[in-house]
């Protein structure tokens, strides 16, 4: 299996080692030559969304990316990478534009509303999760599924190859998410 | 600090990693900086070029300007305040700015000590030269380091240098035998559990970004082969002919550091550079401050 990890800024490195653990091969993506070869699944990390979303577009990853995405490549995206993938982004952060969600910017605030918590995440009980300046989730498409909560605020969702997360799990050592989301790559999910 | 807390505030440094921080001294400058791509904002009066022309003592911005800024930009918003000044933090921390930077660059508050950062909540970046330094501001509690170099200068030869030394220092404790790391530590006056991170993991236990005399695209992309994880960039971007397209250049040659072939493209017909001043020529070597 290889997934390409956009690596145009933020926590890329983080998402590499954590898939590279369980024993994915990962490569990035920092221009549209890194997508020749076709990914198997595509990650999309947390980061600041305003500098990946200006990247994307000076760069000609936009459509590339989109292209794949709704041709049915898996993808994952975490916290600024949710952004990318949500239809709609309040704060107008133009955005790849395929998951059927809204995306509320900076909902918790600043750094000092930034938290940890642990709370149950699809099936698989209850898991760390780490919120940096981070979005939340609203106005839901109706195949879009809810695979998290937290205080009563969407934090992970999926709708079909498509999988969206608030939190950062490629902080800390809990392999929960990323395995989730290697079933969904291989089919089993 | 609780160790949760000092654990959020590495992170956000992490999430910044691969960016550009800017120096913007208004909303409209702020605004410029994150259309430009930047991945975080500086917000001070004065950039420290004009800080060095100036002269006199530099302190911590108007909260009013910095809370515009706030206004003006969705991305983190960052302050300076001066070493050793903790109520001038203690006022950041109170109108929530996303990161502190203790900074050189104003004038010191405090000749001997630092703060002690592991009373806030809020996380700091603090400037170093050398490993030594570093690891003295993460045992004070600083979440993020970045290199001194020398600012306002738009000379990057002493952020270089203070790279090289830090990554050459470090990969001298890495090679060492654990045995020899209680003297190393004595050596460098800094706790032994910091430099026995360092030497597990052959990296600081904190993000690391360069600053200190960033002029150029190229100037950014060799930080960045210096090992570097991120930039700031001062007076280089708002002290240049076109502060917008210069921004937008350095943002891309941070992300395509090892692209020659970019980089030539980032670099051309930029305008003006900064006016250089040589780091050998000045009479305030800011990084003399705080050790």
């Amino acid at each position: 299996m290889r997934i390409g990890v956009l690596a145009l800024q933020g926590a890329f490195i983080e998402h590499i080692r954590m898939l590279n653990n369980l024993g994915a091969e990962a490569f990035e993506i920092r221009n549209s030559l890194d997508l020749l070869e076709k990914p198997d699944g595509l990650v999309f990390p947390g980061g600041e969304s305003t500098v990946m979303s200006k990247l994307l577009s000076d760069l000609g990853l936009f459509e590339k990316l989109r292209s794949l995405i709704i041709s049915g490549t898996p993808v994952m995206g975490t916290c600024a990478g949710l952004i990318l993938l949500a239809k709609n982004v309040e704060g107008g952060v133009p955005s790849i534009a395929t998951m059927d969600i809204t995306a509320v910017r900076n909902a918790y605030g600043r750094q000092l509303g930034s938290f940890e918590t642990v709370a149950p995440f699809a099936d698989a009980g209850n898991i760390p999760m780490t919120f940096i300046r981070a979005p939340v989730i609203s106005n839901l498409g109706k195949n879009v599924r809810v695979l998290a909560e937290v205080d009563g605020k969407i934090v992970a969702v999926r709708e079909e190859n498509q999988l969206a997360l608030s939190f950062h799990p490629e902080l800390g050592q809990d392999t929960t998410v990323h395995t989730y989301f290697l079933n969904m790559v291989s089919g089993t999910i | 600090m609780t160790e949760n807390r000092s654990k959020l505030n590495k992170e956000l440094a992490q999430m910044l990693k691969g960016g550009v921080i800017m120096d913007v001294t208004s909303p409209a400058q702020a605004k410029i900086a994150e259309d430009a791509g930047a991945c975080a904002v500086m917000a001070l009066e004065r950039i420290p070029a004009d800080i060095r022309a100036a002269g006199g003592v530099s302190r911590m911005s108007d909260p009013q300007m910095i809370k515009g800024i706030q206004k003006a930009v969705s991305i983190p918003v960052m302050a300076k305040v001066r070493i050793g000044h903790f109520v001038e933090a203690q006022i950041l921390e109170a109108i929530d700015i996303d990161y502190i930077d203790e900074s050189e660059v104003l004038s010191p508050a405090d000749d001997l000590n630092h703060i002690d950062k592991t009373k806030f909540n809020v996380p700091f970046v603090c400037g170093a030269r050398d490993l030594g330094e570093a690891l003295r501001r993460v045992a004070e509690g600083a979440t993020m380091i970045r290199t001194k170099g020398e600012a306002g200068t738009g000379d990057i030869v002493q952020a270089v240098h203070h790279m090289r030394t830090m990554n050459g220092e470090i990969r001298r404790i890495v090679s060492l035998r654990e045995d020899e790391l209680y003297v190393a530590a004595k050596n460098l006056q800094v706790p032994l559990n910091l430099l026995q991170f360092v030497h597990e993991n052959g990296k600081l236990p904190v993000v690391n970004f360069a600053a200190g005399g960033i002029a150029t695209p190229a100037d950014a992309a060799l930080m960045m082969q210096l090992g570097a994880e991120g930039v700031f960039v001062g007076s280089g971007i708002f002290k240049s002919g076109n502060p917008a397209k210069r921004a937008d250049a350095i943002v891309k040659a941070v992300t395509n550091y090892n692209n020659p072939v970019m980089l030539a493209k980032l670099s051309e017909d930029l305008g003006e550079a900064m006016v250089g001043i040589n780091a050998d020529e000045i009479s305030i070597l800011m990084a003399e401050r705080g050790k």
